[in-house]
């Protein structure tokens, strides 16, 4: 019982700060220490858990090695998130304890999707999980742009929520259970039906982790959100629906592996190279991070249709290489501000090499590793995927794998281009925030010395890949 | 020693080029001069050694290729050839070394062409120290590429640039014969060690190869490939276009690289495998043949020059092929022994060129020239002394070397033997006119400049007369003091190995009026030559106006540079011109990057404005895609 003590931690301490929001006055400041060092603690607690792996409730709630990874994964990407925009909430005076509460609500749904091993089970999470992030795409509420966003967010999680229970219930209707186990042992009888029931799913989760074709509202929301809820989009709910996916494939749908690997094929070529195409268009780096996360959320996919073992690897390798990516990508763009006013524009980049010599070169650094160029860990990520899908003789799919990486490389040069080559504007503020200096130093060491010790990772990756299932 | 003499022009040469900041310019000069002194020094040592007694000296350096059949190693080895080349070489190479340092005193890249000098120095004497084919083409090669460093050394004359490329690459054509002759060499005697392939080459005799469809003698197209390369560097005729254009370079270089010592390395080569070309009768006739040719080709062009530099580049040009006829009647140390006379009169011609160049502060042209030899007394006595043992006046060293080549032809049985010795008299004719031509315009008569005044023409520093005055040592005395060695009845013992004869020399007796009809002439071109540029304009005049087509077809060299520009330059670059413009940008730039990146580019244009904004369209999107998703399930 005691792997179940994140959740029981989880929930108590979100409903508990509540509380103490709501009593006691300018609470936030405390909140938002204690989230952290409990969101700390969490990571040792699923550590030292490690290698346990049992089911709860009546097989509804699984925590395996996959499910501690990806906590540990989505807590990490958390704490950074937190550390990240303190002080942009500040700034923009969204600092209201509900923030740090709808995140941590919004961390439980993701546990429970994690390890959600029951459909039911799966659709609370993620219904937790996405309620949160609708409040959190709109909380700036004097911004126009933010409630639209929250709004657009809102619609369409709904249709494809809707979408989602559809599947659900044609799988129910025709397996008469909702537990994974029993959806899997009836693929004999009810084979057809359940592909339907595929179809319908696969689009409910493609939408959270924005995938093409359900990935329209991931520009908008992102541009619209505050910047650290763009921050936290772009990395957690993914890891989330993505690690409830994994289950989701391999568990029920084990034995449709043909059916499925198309579809998961298409939607992979698919975003990879809209995302390469349409983010050339951009001029805004919240809506080109948006395209960006398209893109290697495409790659994700292109591993995940191999379903070997090693391609589960690389995929989580690759998981954890873009969220270490995303913390720093986004700890630059929270140091683009004048005199407390963000900026979005790639224009506004012009200069930063000036003032901001590190910054700007962490910047660049991260682009080369977003654009997958060796020896940085993006590089890794994309080669170890790209070796699984070759290994599998899917050569197709590695070839237009590779030829949007080399499109997409085109914006992420360019941004480095403005920042080293234009001319600069204008100062902009220097960096003092220890938390975004932190992140980013954390972001860039990573990225640039992952080569030294690559096996480190990956070795993790194999292990929980092993022994999934 | 040896290893000094090969590796401290090139220690020489790194220190001057790449840590000319370090130890500055005097010190780079200074420094590159005495390594090659010392090994002029030594190089000396080693030919009287050799003179003494006669021995194969081999200096192992380490394996240079060892794969498969194919063994190589780097070493020196050291002959009579050598030890002969060594002296020309180093000596003449000591003395430009010393005259730069006054020429290129005014130069802001002294160290830079000390450092080409030197590394021109090493690739020479790697090229003559070689054991083997391969080592040898990498001298060759390394003397091309310091030749077109110099050539064009300074580069921001347009005219400089072209000539070198011009150089560069009209000797690739003769590097590409020098390739083939060795891959034929290395696929029929299985190595490429001079010694191996030499001692097998009478096997090999009769041996044939397909070729198109015929039958030919192998060893005469190994030799006559072999002679390809030679052509190449040595500017024989037919490749002979790109030696007058390198006078574009310093004057140094113009006396070092292009009359004493790369030019003749052809000559070098043909000589080094004479055990090749001795069973080859055909190879020696073509040899025999193109020499002649260039010998009498080049000296009519250089009788209506005006250029002081051209005028001696077309000189040498005829000297070397005199080397070539010599060979091809098989008399190859007659060759050599020309091929060493001719190194220290014409370095000495060149760098005196080289010193009125200087005095007249960079006039060229021989008819803005004239009536200053009470000016620049010194360069006038040793221009000469130059012009004397160049034309062969008695005693002088040319003298002997240029006679013993006519008698060579006169003896042969060779094919073309008539053609070579009624060539050489004539050309000898020739030479002497134009040389004292030359002297006559450049010295005497009246001062024909109108850029300066006579009184600013200035002698030039003991720096550079000196090495002037040691090669005018060597023109008087070389042929003097060497022509029993090389030549005389001792010659045979001296040459040892390193020269290889079919047929043993015999000592004929040569007919009296032969001795006296080229003395005669060369002697009597004095006088005659004194009264067509000096006495009297008028017959010059006359001469040409009568003559006027023969005039401009010498005048234009010719028509070799009109033919090749027609033939060759023009269809290349019409050629390359197609490939860039259709080839590259029009076909492989618009359809391959430039053409995806603009398609890449409109539908990035398209996929912007798909993002509408409007939620309506964004649901309609997702309800496509699972229609969509749903038939490609349905379809698989």
């Amino acid at each position: 019982m005691n792997l179940l003590i994140p959740e029981f931690a989880l929930i108590i301490s979100s409903l508990g700060l509540l509380m103490l929001g709501v009593f006691k006055k300018n609470s936030q400041k405390l909140i938002n220490n204690f989230i952290l060092v409990l969101l700390v603690i969490l990571i040792g607690i699923i550590g030292v858990n490690y290698k346990d792996n049992q089911n709860f409730f009546n097989n509804t709630y699984s925590v395996d090695l996959l499910s501690n990874f990806m906590k540990i994964t989505v807590l990490i990407a958390v704490i950074f998130t937190n550390l990240i925009s303190s002080q942009y909430l500040r700034n923009q005076s969204l600092t209201r304890f509900e923030y740090s509460i709808l995140i941590l609500f919004s961390v439980v749904g993701m546990f429970t999707m994690i390890s959600a091993n029951n459909l039911i089970i799966f659709y609370l999470g993620l219904e937790l999980q996405s309620l949160c992030l609708y409040i959190l795409a709109s909380i700036n509420t004097t911004s126009v742009k933010s409630s639209e966003a929250g709004l657009k967010y809102f619609v369409l999680g709904s249709l494809s929520s809707g979408l989602l229970l559809y599947g659900c219930s044609l799988v129910y209707g025709f397996t008469g259970s909702t537990d994974y186990y029993v959806i899997a042992n009836s693929f004999l009888t009810s084979g057809d039906a359940l592909k339907f029931g595929l179809v319908f799913i696969l689009c409910g989760i493609a939408f959270k982790i924005s995938a093409v074709p359900f990935h329209m509202w991931a520009p908008d929301v992102y541009e619209g959100s505050p910047t650290s809820v763009t921050t936290f989009f772009a990395m957690a709910p993914k890891i989330a629906a993505l690690a409830a996916l994994i289950r989701f494939l391999h568990i029920p749908y084990a034995n449709f592996y043909a059916d499925w690997k198309a579809i998961i094929i298409v939607i992979s070529i698919a975003s990879m190279i809209l995302s390469a195409v349409a983010a050339i268009g951009q001029n805004n780096i919240k809506r080109l991070m948006a395209f960006s996360s398209i893109g290697h959320i495409g790659f994700i996919l292109a591993g995940l249709a191999v379903g070997t073992k090693q391609s589960l690897s690389a995929v989580l390798v690759y998981v954890f290489i873009y969220v270490l990516m995303n913390i720093g990508t986004f700890a630059c763009i929270m140091c683009i501000h004048r005199k407390g006013a963000y900026f979005e524009k790639i224009s506004d980049l012009s200069g930063l090499s000036k003032n901001h010599p590190v910054v700007a070169f962490s910047l660049s650094m991260l682009m080369f590793s977003l654009a997958g160029i060796p020896p940085l860990a993006g590089f890794f990520a994309k080669f170890y995927i790209i070796s699984s899908i070759i290994e599998q003789k899917i050569y197709y799919l590695a070839v237009i794998g590779l030829i949007s990486a080399v499109i997409s490389a085109f914006y992420y040069l360019r941004v480095i281009k403005v920042i080293y080559f234009d001319q600069p504007v204008d100062n902009y503020d220097p960096v003092e925030n220890i938390g975004i200096k932190f992140s980013l130093a954390v972001a860039i060491i990573f990225i640039l010395f992952y080569f030294i010790q690559p096996s480190l990772l990956s070795n993790i990756a194999d292990n929980v890949a092993l022994n999934f299932k | 020693m040896v290893y000094a003499i090969l590796f401290l022009p090139l220690l020489g040469s790194i220190l001057a080029g790449l840590f000319n900041k370090q130890i500055g310019d005097k010190t780079s000069q200074i420094l590159t001069s005495t390594f090659i002194v010392i090994g002029a020094c030594l190089s000396i040592l080693i030919l009287l050694r050799t003179i003494e007694h006669a021995e194969v000296l081999q200096y192992p350096i380490f394996d240079f290729v060892n794969s498969g059949s194919l063994k190589l190693h780097w070493s020196i080895y050291v002959d009579s050839l050598t030890a002969v080349m060594l002296v020309v070489v180093n000596s003449v190479s000591a003395l430009v070394h010393i005259y730069s340092i006054g020429y290129m005193s005014h130069d802001p890249h002294k160290p830079r062409f000390f450092a080409y000098l030197s590394l021109f120095t090493f690739a020479m004497l790697s090229l003559i120290t070689a054991d083997n084919f391969l080592q040898m083409f990498f001298g060759w090669e390394g003397v091309g590429v310091a030749s077109y460093l110099l050539i064009g050394f300074w580069f921001h004359k347009e005219s400089a640039n072209n000539a070198s490329i011009k150089a560069f690459i009209v000797n690739r054509v003769g590097d590409f014969g020098l390739l083939i002759a060795m891959f034929l060499i290395f696929s029929t005697f299985g190595t490429l060690n001079f010694h191996d392939v030499f001692i097998h080459a009478a096997e090999f005799s009769k041996k044939t190869i397909h070729i198109f469809g015929e039958e030919f003698n192998l060893i005469t197209v190994i030799c006559l490939f072999l002679f390809m390369g030679a052509m190449g560097k040595s500017a024989q005729i037919i490749l002979h276009t790109w030696l007058p254009d390198a006078m574009e370079g310093p004057t140094p270089v113009s006396a070092l690289i292009h009359a004493a010592t790369m030019v003749t390395a052809g000559v070098f080569l043909v000589v080094r495998c004479s055990p090749l070309f001795e069973y080859s009768k055909d190879a020696l006739n073509v040899v025999a043949f193109v020499g002649a040719t260039t010998a009498i080709f080049a000296a009519t062009i250089a009788i209506v020059q005006t250029d002081i530099k051209r005028i001696i580049a077309y000189s040498t040009c005829s000297q070397l092929g005199y080397m070539f006829f010599a060979a091809g009647m098989g008399a190859y140390n007659v060759a050599i022994f020309h091929l060493f006379t001719h190194a220290f009169f014409k370095a000495l011609l060149f760098l005196g060129a080289g010193s009125v160049i200087h005095g007249f502060h960079d006039e060229q042209d021989i008819n803005h020239m004239g009536g200053v030899w009470k000016k620049l007394p010194f360069t006038y006595v040793l221009m000469i002394i130059g012009t004397l043992a160049l034309t062969g006046f008695p005693l002088f060293a040319g003298f002997y070397s240029k006679d013993a080549i006519i008698e060579s032809a006169f003896f042969s049985k060779s094919f073309f033997s008539g053609y070579a010795f009624v060539i050489g008299i004539l050309t000898a004719f020739i030479t002497a006119i134009y040389s004292w031509r030359l002297i006559y315009k450049t010295f005497h008569g009246k001062y024909n400049n109108t850029h300066m005044d006579i009184s600013k023409v200035h002698e030039s520093g003991l720096v550079m007369l000196i090495p002037l005055i040691l090669l005018s040592l060597g023109a008087v005395f070389s042929g003097y003091l060497f022509h029993n060695i090389y030549l005389g009845e001792e010659s045979t013992k001296f040459w040892g190995t390193s020269i290889f004869f079919l047929e043993k020399m015999k000592e004929q007796e040569v007919p009296e009026w032969l001795t006296i009809l080229t003395p005669t002439l060369v002697i009597s071109s004095i006088p005659i030559s004194y009264y067509l540029f000096l006495g009297n304009n008028n017959v010059v005049k006359t001469i040409v106006d009568m003559n006027k087509p023969v005039h401009n077809f010498l005048v234009k060299k010719w028509y070799f540079d009109e033919l090749y520009e027609y033939l060759f330059v023009n269809n290349a670059k019409r050629i390359g011109v197609f490939f860039w413009q259709k080839g590259d940008v029009g076909t492989i730039d618009a359809y391959g990057p430039d053409g995806i990146s603009n398609s890449v580019k409109k539908i990035a244009g398209q996929a912007s404005k798909f993002q509408s904004g409007y939620l309506y369209h964004y649901a309609f999107v997702i309800l496509i895609g699972v229609a969509l998703i749903v038939t490609v399930l349905m379809i698989l």
